[in-house]
């Protein structure tokens, strides 16, 4: 008995740069992918310092202006800087991405550990709670929770998230009822060690990499939902620096100044492709049943 | 089985100047740089049925192939001839192959329930052939699927025809491959280790079934087997097969009771014989592909080996009516 | 059988209820009071009180839920405030089939498209065939469709001049004109949908010409062409059903955004303008009609499944 508690595959330390870093960093694609990431987030946290203008200055003497020295990338029909706006849109685009879908997981993880581990009637009615949430397509469920709680960047996270909670909850219900009747943990219940305890030794670390996986996976849906939602005017507000409502603004000028949404779209697919890339990598990584598709 | 046993046919000396059905001479199948069938010589003439025998990697299942020309270039590299009645198989093209497979040259394949396809029922398989080389129409080529599947023992082949695959036992499975590879009445029938995959108490009925049914269409047939007791029972003659090469060649009951080669014997030797506890192991294994030694492949393993056996490869020799492959038979 | 038949409906109602008291609770949380927003800014105690009586506001929730429920299954869905319309009217009868039309033109296309794709890339591995479908495949998986409209519009629309940019003209009025209005929407949404469908097939693909079925097909003499398309691509519908089925949530995302873009009076832009009005109740209609188009297609794909596959089949 004690060796199949000794058995149960824990996620720490040096096992998770085998688990996780190693596969990786085998695909070619998926490092593009991460290269590409760490040059966003990098644009992002130093948006302060490589900005060349307010992103929210307007100028409407320099409205509508191709590329030049004094507006790099040109500007919108303000005369907004669209440099300094692409930066500061890829700040807000990754934090509502990683922000709603950490929530997301958050939420989804703990209701599904909750239904789960409780089982019975506390189980049967979050799981159809569950349901109701999966039962819109995302983008739907976000359009809804954005009419209930108004615009603005904080309630387009909370919306995002919200939508998100169901695959989580689902996921983490599955993994948790399948990890629940394998020996080790009822081996650690028998010697007595407490739920609690056994949750957060036993059961966490092994629904984690699936879980993380679809994480990663969700943040580019996070990232196009969120620049659709600003896109349609129902997500961030103006004049905030969103590529969504740069997109929208250069709809109007796509003759005269493709670049307005040229720009912000370009960014926007580029970072998608990205992050998709990632997300392939990190599923094959961890899913060996996966990685014959990938050649 | 005893019977089969019993049926073994007499016509055990055939005059090799007679014009053979197939005959293989100095064929070389090669996988990049390995080389898989090494100058592999064999002669089948119309009604006879020859045993390929040996153990798993030795090249029996890729000669089946290459036969049926499922293995070519540019997937392999082909050196050699394979002639069927006359015609050159080795350059064949493909759109004149395909017009012999399935009909004059039938396959059985090992595993039915995985060489069948589940998504299309038992009849529909059957017919494809019957449309593709015969020519029937719908009407008769259901008609001829169910005679066929009575034929091969299936029972109330009406009913059964729109069954698909799932729905049958392993058993009726192998008799469905093995009426879609009768369906055009072939000349030359490949069965590559047609029962391994069945249960033992099935095993029988479905190699009797095959020989039976090769007998009253008056076909050749090539059995790839591992077991060298069952494919004296049931072959004319047998070619034992080691590493790609065949190192010896002829009359089953010959082979069977005086194996000249030393693999043969080697192999007898591994048969546990009932009320005998006599059971020699062959020491070591099949080389890997890669690491062939240059001389007579079975050397590292053999007992007889000398410094030449290491360094040439042995010519086959006519020796009581069979040709062996070996430096030293004694 | 009639056990599995009738388990399998008694899931479809629970899910159906679900999505009902979903949409309900939806209107229920919406901000404002539908009643002064009915009654606009000038109105008394008594008027109010009356309403809300008329309206059944004042009794307890379950009872409103299932006075909701029986009207909307009557089709009575309510009256715009705002243009008046008749809520059904405008949600089934004008913008769903906007939607439907919409959403089955893209399928088709990116089927088209992705299939033969797929399968080329799969016959030829490793080849430039294959390096540019997978090129295309995680591209186009990966643009956003509203960006893509805007270029297509750009292009094909204002520059070139080939096709219209905006507006909708159903197929069933006007056949030709329809496709020709379509043609640029159906493309942007298609475009999602392409590089998915070949993936899928490519991977399916080199998974089902390993198997000896194949090779048995091939001994039977099966022409090569007979041998991919028939023997293997059979084999490969399934996951390909699966895909697009599992898919549909990025089908409608995708609709939204390309409605918008497009001007075309689906249900996108249906719920887009409600939002933007705070027409709660036309959002609800919106809401409501999604998740019963998500269930009825998660049927479809069952039934499909059974269909395709034999050995799901029920005896």
């Amino acid at each position: 008995m004690s060796e199949a508690i000794n058995v149960a595959p824990l996620a720490r330390g040096s096992q998770w740069k085998q688990r996780f870093l190693q596969p990786l960093l085998r695909q070619r694609s998926a490092m593009a992918g991460l290269v590409i990431l760490a040059i966003y987030v990098v644009a992002a946290v130093c948006a302060p310092w490589l900005a060349t203008h307010d992103p929210t200055a307007q100028d409407l003497m320099a409205a509508l202006q191709g590329p030049s020295a004094a507006h790099w990338l040109g500007t919108d029909s303000y005369g907004q800087d669209l440099y300094s706006r692409l930066l500061y849109g890829a700040q807000l685009a990754l934090i509502i991405g990683f922000a709603s879908v950490a929530l997301g997981l958050f939420v989804g993880v703990a209701v599904g550990l909750a239904a789960g581990l409780m089982g019975g009637r506390t189980e049967w009615v979050l799981m159809r709670i569950v349901d109701g949430l999966l039962a819109f397509p995302e983008l739907i469920l976000a359009m809804a929770f954005m009419a209930v709680l108004g615009l603005g960047t904080e309630n387009v996270v909370y919306a995002l998230a919200l939508s998100f909670v169901g695959p989580f909850a689902r996921m983490t219900r599955g993994d948790v009822l399948q990890v629940k009747n394998q020996p080790y943990i009822e081996a650690a219940k028998l010697m007595g060690v407490g739920t609690a305890a056994v949750i957060w030794r036993h059961v966490l670390p092994n629904v984690v990499s699936p879980i993380l996986v679809q994480a990663g996976m969700r943040i580019s849906i996070a990232i196009l939902l969120e620049s659709g939602l600003s896109f349609l005017g129902i997500g961030v507000v103006p004049p905030t620096p969103d590529w969504g409502l740069m997109i929208a603004e250069g709809r109007a000028f796509i003759t005269m100044a493709p670049w307005i949404s040229g720009v912000p779209g370009l960014a926007l697919a580029i970072l998608l492709v990205a992050l998709n890339l990632l997300g392939d990598g990190l599923r094959d990584a961890f899913d060996p049943n996966t990685q014959k598709d990938a050649g | 089985m005893n019977r089969a046993l019993a049926l073994n046919p007499q016509a055990v000396e055939v005059p090799a100047s007679q014009d053979a059905l197939l005959e293989v001479s100095n064929l070389t199948l090669r996988r990049g740089k390995a080389v898989v069938l090494d100058g592999v010589s064999l002669a089948l003439h119309s009604g006879e049925t020859l045993g390929l025998i040996g153990e798993s990697g030795a090249g029996k299942s890729t000669l089946a192939m290459a036969l049926i020309g499922l293995l070519r270039a540019p997937e392999v590299q082909l050196e050699g001839s394979m002639r069927f009645r006359g015609t050159e198989l080795v350059t064949l093209r493909e759109a004149d192959y395909r017009r012999l497979r399935g009909n004059k040259i039938g396959l059985i394949f090992q595993d039915a329930t995985a060489a069948l396809n589940p998504c299309f029922t038992v009849g529909e398989q059957i017919a494809e052939p019957l449309k593709r080389h015969l020519g029937l129409s719908k009407w008769d080529r259901r008609e001829r699927a169910a005679e066929l599947m009575h034929s091969v023992g299936i029972p109330e082949p009406a009913l059964r025809l729109d069954a698909y695959p799932h729905e049958l036992s392993g058993g009726m499975q192998q008799r469905v491959m093995i009426a879609i590879a009768l369906a055009c009445n072939p000349e030359l029938l490949l069965a590559d280790e047609p029962t391994s995959a069945l249960d033992v108490t099935i095993q029988a009925q479905i190699m009797e079934l095959i020989l039976d049914r090769v007998r009253a269409l008056n076909s050749s047939a090539v059995f790839v087997l591992h077991d060298l007791a069952l494919g004296a029972q049931v072959c004319d003659r047998i070619a034992v097969m080691y590493a790609g090469q065949i190192v010896e060649e002829g009359p089953s009951e010959r082979v069977l009771a005086a194996p000249l080669h030393p693999y043969t014997q080697g192999l007898k030797s591994c048969v546990v014989e009932l009320g005998s506890s006599t059971l020699v192991p062959i020491p070591g294994q099949i080389p890997p592909l890669n690491a062939m030694p240059a001389g007579c492949r079975f050397a590292p393993r053999c007992p007889r080996a000398q410094a030449i056996c290491g360094e040439q490869r042995p010519v086959a020799e006519t020796r009581d009516g069979r040709q062996i492959a070996c430096w030293f038979i004694d | 059988m009639f056990q599995a038949v009738s388990a399998k409906l008694a899931q479809t109602l629970l899910v159906l209820l679900i999505v009902s008291a979903a949409s309900f609770t939806f209107l229920k949380l919406a901000p404002g009071d539908p009643v002064s927003i009915m009654l606009g800014s000038d109105y008394s105690k008594t008027s109010y009180d009356q309403l809300t009586h008329e309206l059944g506001l004042d009794q307890p929730v379950v009872f409103q839920y299932g006075h909701w429920l029986a009207n909307f299954v009557r089709g009575d869905w309510g009256i715009s405030y705002i243009t008046n319309q008749d809520i059904f009217e405008l949600a089934v009868m004008q913008a769903l089939p906007v939607t439907l039309t919409l959403a089955a033109l893209s399928l088709l296309i990116a089927l088209l498209i992705g299939i033969p794709t797929g399968v080329l890339a799969a016959l030829y591995r490793n080849s430039w065939i294959d390096v540019l479908a997978t090129t295309l495949a995680i591209g186009g998986n990966a643009f956003p469709s509203f960006y893509l409209g805007i270029i297509l519009i750009w292009v094909f629309g204002v520059d070139l001049g080939w096709f219209p940019v905006l507006g909708f003209v159903a197929p069933w009025e006007d056949f030709w004109q329809g496709l020709w209005h379509l043609a640029l929407p159906a493309v942007t949404l298609g475009a999602w949908y392409v590089g998915l469908i070949a993936r899928i097939t490519r991977s399916s693909l080199l998974e089902v010409l390993g198997q000896p079925y194949i090779l048995a097909a091939k001994a039977r003499g099966e022409p090569g062409w007979r041998v991919v398309w028939v023997h293997g691509m059979r084999n490969v519908l399934m996951p390909l059903v699966t895909v697009i089925g599992l898919q549909l949530g990025g089908m409608l995302r995708g609709a939204v955004m390309t409605e918008v873009v497009f001007a075309l009076p689906g249900l996108g832009m249906m719920v887009t303008t409600a939002v933007l009005n705070r027409e709660y109740i036309v959002v609800q209609a919106g809401i409501m009609l999604t998740g019963l188009l998500f269930v009825a297609v998660n049927l479809a794909v069952d039934q499909t499944y059974q269909f395709l596959d034999p050995r799901l089949r029920r005896r």
